[in-house]
């Protein structure tokens, strides 16, 4: 077991690609087809054009606060590579690469941080749930998930995702705890990209890793380079498969870099140093599994160039769309409160309603 | 028919719908092999096993927290927080996920769900365990309150509880929890969420209470009545949604409203109520709205306890007043 070689204890982290793109032992490749890893690839360049352009879009002031993902997109892919259709996903909201790996459509997303809660109503075959802002909250979702599977007898894997920031909340400690209890199927899933906001590690715990904290829990963590999207896939599918065979949980810490603001509401130039940066940009995810592609003969500048040319018009079009019909409908903001309208809010409906009819703004 | 008391009909109605829904899970501190602190959930474990009914870690945003996700995939989680007072740990669950999922994902996903705690005072009992918070969960869109006052309600309305597809706040008023029995027919029924129950019919004076209150009112009204004074009492049964319709008609015909709750007096439900009959009947009042409730304070230990729980002769009092206004 990967968790047994790589003992956070010992001070290990997993890893397969180095950041040149370079593999020091070919065995630990998983195995994916070519074609499914030049697909990974298109997956982590999809999830870098959307991000700019949202980016782009918010300084524009066409797009509300937006929480980017650069940086991060190996360990949320390869973390969602991992999962089989029937398993569930609680996220955060910084899973971006995560979203579009499991068959999210762009229009869904973008909705959400259009401002919209059509964006949260995820496509009924895909098994996640919507976008949680209370930090680590969700991780007992996930619990509760597991634990709903292994009731009816089903072999599905839930696997939470938080960040570093997130395991000093109860709501860590409380599902960790529970998961350990009741040997649920869950898979927790931590992004560390080393920054709370502007809030650094020794501020946030006194563990020498984050990954050992499940030790204290009753079962494994291990520390998995964040930004190797081999070593994300192969990490998160041993612990996905050990769930499944009711072996209980893991925890796993991707260790990783947020290479931009938290959210378009703040500058990180406040709080950290520009050569800090420049150091993970050349730990750069996207970087590394370019060159490991192109070494096999599966990538060149032409794929790359054509690629992005056509993602980014249709993550334009596809904006464009949303910023036509992006706005909410009325009735859905009274429709989704119960599952029938109680009588006082019929009531208020029609009141609010009649307002706005008035005034032509529905 | 069965001679319950009220915490005895929790475990019926809970032991009659395990049976007949297999997806539900009740969970919670103690509820598993001691069968609750309370007992309301004695005998489950053995009947329906470890993994229907189970005892948890002391983790009430946990609980609640996992019920999300087990509400999700496919099961129906009865949560009991212990008391009142340890709901608080697990707001953030509540109020931020288990109110707003279906909203949240536009219906993808939906959480029938309901979580039981005992609350209110009169047990001489230790801090945290005495308060009546009905409006910190009423004041939140997408739950539902529930408090019954009788064993035949708790079991009409615990059996609507487990079967509405929203997720339901069961408040139990604990200091009558063993204080009388009543027959309970064996057979499945349900008492309608959000509808209230007129207990007594009168012309004089419209009175609405709930939960534990109900008991004190009544021995209140039959003071009245031996004045001359018939009051229509209504037990709300559930405090959201509110039956505002029950409410208005009844005060339409008296032209006059006290409410009594046991929870402190500012920003009550008491309030919520004056509100929209000052609202929807003001035309019709013959005298200003009035409440009994506690003072703002908090709960006292035992042995102050008695100078915050309404007294009865407080109601009886008001009831005079109101009904004699500028006579």
């Amino acid at each position: 077991m990967l968790t047994d070689l790589y003992n956070p204890f010992e001070g290990k982290m997993f890893q397969i690609l180095d950041q040149d793109g370079n593999v020091a032992d070919e065995k630990l490749i998983p195995d994916i087809s070519d074609a499914e890893l030049v697909r990974l690839f298109k997956i982590m360049l999809f999830t870098r054009t959307i991000d700019r352009k949202a980016l782009m879009y918010q300084r524009q002031g066409r797009m509300l606060t937006y929480a980017p993902n650069e940086g991060q997109e190996a360990c949320q892919i390869g973390s969602a590579y991992a999962l089989e259709q029937r398993d569930w996903m609680a996220p955060s909201f910084r899973e971006l690469g995560a979203w579009l790996t499991r068959g999210v459509d762009l229009e869904t997303i973008y909705m959400y941080w259009y401002g919209n809660e059509m964006g949260s109503k995820v496509p009924i075959n895909i098994r996640i749930l919507p976008v949680s802002i209370p930090i680590s909250s969700q991780m007992l979702h996930a619990v509760g998930l597991g634990y709903g599977a292994k009731l009816r007898g089903l072999d599905e894997v839930a696997v939470a995702y938080f960040g570093d920031g997130g395991t000093s909340e109860g709501d860590f400690h409380e599902a960790m705890n529970l998961a350990g209890v009741y040997k649920t199927p869950t898979v927790f899933l931590c992004q560390n990209n080393q920054w709370s906001i502007s809030v650094p590690k020794q501020f946030q715990t006194a563990s020498e890793t984050y990954a050992q904290k499940a030790y204290a829990y009753g079962f494994k963590g291990i520390k998995v380079d964040g930004n190797d999207i081999l070593a994300m896939y192969a990490a998160t599918k041993e612990a996905v498969e050990k769930a499944r065979r009711g072996d209980g949980p893991t925890l796993i810490e991707a260790y990783t870099y947020r290479l931009g603001p938290h959210t378009t509401s703040d500058d990180p130039k406040r709080y950290r140093k520009d050569e800090e940066v420049e150091a993970w940009r050349e730990k750069d995810p996207v970087k590394r599994f370019r060159i490991f592609l192109e070494k096999g003969g599966l990538w060149n500048e032409e794929m790359e160039r054509e690629y992005l040319a056509e993602k980014e018009a249709e993550v334009e079009s596809v904006f464009k769309e949303i910023e036509r019909k992006g706005n909410t409908e009325f009735d859905d903001i009274f429709l989704y409160q119960y599952a029938e309208m109680t009588p006082l809010l019929k009531e208020q409906y029609t009141q609010w309603k009649a307002f706005f009819e008035e005034r032509g703004m529905l | 028919m069965a001679l319950l008391n009220n915490i005895q009909a929790v475990n019926h109605a809970l032991m009659q719908e395990m049976e007949r829904d297999k997806s539900i899970v009740v969970f919670g501190e103690d509820v598993g092999y001691e069968g609750g602190v309370f007992r309301a959930t004695v005998d489950l474990q053995e009947r329906f096993g470890v993994e229907r009914c189970f005892d948890t870690p002391i983790s009430e945003s946990g609980i609640v927290g996992m019920a999300v996700g087990m509400a999700i995939n496919g099961l129906k989680p009865v949560v009991e927080l212990q008391f009142c007072g340890f709901t608080y740990p697990a707001f953030n669950q509540i109020i931020s996920h288990v109110s707003r999922m279906r909203n949240r994902s536009r219906g993808r996903f939906t959480l029938p769900m309901v979580i039981r705690f005992p609350f209110g005072g009169g047990i001489r009992a230790l801090e945290h365990h005495s308060e009546s918070p009905e409006v910190l969960f009423s004041h939140i869109p997408g739950l539902k309150v529930v408090a019954p006052s009788t064993p035949y309600d708790t079991k009409g309305l615990l059996l609507a509880a487990l079967r509405d597809p929203d997720p339901v706040i069961f408040m139990e008023p604990k200091r009558i929890y063993r204080a009388f029995k009543q027959e309970v027919p064996e057979e499945d029924y349900v008492i309608e969420i959000g509808k209230a129950n007129i207990l007594e019919e009168g012309e004089d004076i419209t009175v609405v209470t709930w939960g534990a209150m109900v008991r004190d009112t009544l021995k209140a009204v039959k003071k009245a009545n031996e004045k001359g004074i018939y009051p229509e009492v209504i037990d709300l049964r559930t405090i959201s949604p509110m039956d505002q319709e029950t409410i208005i008609d009844s005060v339409k015909k008296t032209g006059r409203i006290l409410v009594v709750q046991e929870a402190v007096k500012s920003f009550g439900p008491a309030s919520e109520i004056m509100a929209f009959v000052n609202e929807k009947a003001f035309l019709h009042l013959e005298a200003p709205p009035a409440r009994v409730a506690a003072p703002d304070i908090i709960v006292p230990l035992a042995r102050g306890e008695h100078y915050y729980m309404p007294h009865p002769d407080m109601i009886f009092e008001k009831i005079n007043e109101v009904v004699n206004f500028l006579t």
